[in-house]
């Protein structure tokens, strides 16, 4: 098995891209209800990425 | 005085119906759906939950194991083990072949471990909504 090394900000974007397509798929109940949610999950994530990172870097100092 | 009235609980339906697709979807990330004939929506757990399973393995992630202790220690690693448990014959084959992280410092092996746990987590959910399925409660 290949060893992979992935930064923070991969980890987290591959993280979030998987776990939107489940969210999707489990929640809703039509396929454009599941693109749309699954969009706006990524997106969440995405947004949620950037402001604690932000976040962590001004309390870091 | 409440208007309000509470719905009658449903009753579950039998283990018959249910059992077997919640039990595939255990074994196998999105096997439930696919033997309830949804195939477009098993691929796609499957595709998900095997991916973040697999990154978890070449990240070098640990394979929590039950462990006492304090409250929060016992929560992490008892919960740890049966979600990476929940991920099914991924976690049993890689178990065979003698996968054995020891737990070593490091961002890329701590998030190899969190993401073998959520790929279980993920399968919980699917397993979920394979009995939502099999139940009749959803399409």
């Amino acid at each position: 098995m290949p060893k992979v090394n992935l930064t923070h900000f991969e980890a987290a974007l591959l993280f979030s891209f998987l776990t939107s397509i489940v969210l999707a798929v489990v929640t809703k109940r039509s396929d454009r209800d599941r693109i749309v949610y699954g969009l706006y999950c990524f997106g969440w994530f995405v947004v949620a990425l950037f402001g604690l990172g932000w976040l962590m870097h001004i309390a870091h100092g | 005085m409440s208007s309000k009235r509470k719905a009658p609980k449903e009753p579950m339906p039998p283990l018959s119906v249910w059992g077997l697709p919640v039990a595939l979807a255990w074994f196998v990330p999105g096997g439930g759906h696919f033997l309830l004939k949804r195939y477009g929506r098993a691929g796609l757990l499957l595709f998900a939950i095997l991916v973040m399973f697999l990154f978890g393995l070449m990240m070098r992630g640990e394979f929590l194991k039950p462990q006492g202790g304090d409250l929060l220690t016992v929560i992490i690693y008892y919960g740890g083990f049966l979600a990476n448990v929940a991920n099914g014959v991924p976690y049993l084959i890689a178990t065979w072949l003698g996968y054995s992280q020891p737990d070593v410092a490091g961002a890329v092996h701590d998030y190899g471990t969190k993401f073998l746990v959520a790929a279980g987590l993920l399968n919980v959910l699917a397993m979920v909504d394979a009995y939502e399925i099999a139940a009749g409660k959803k399409s």
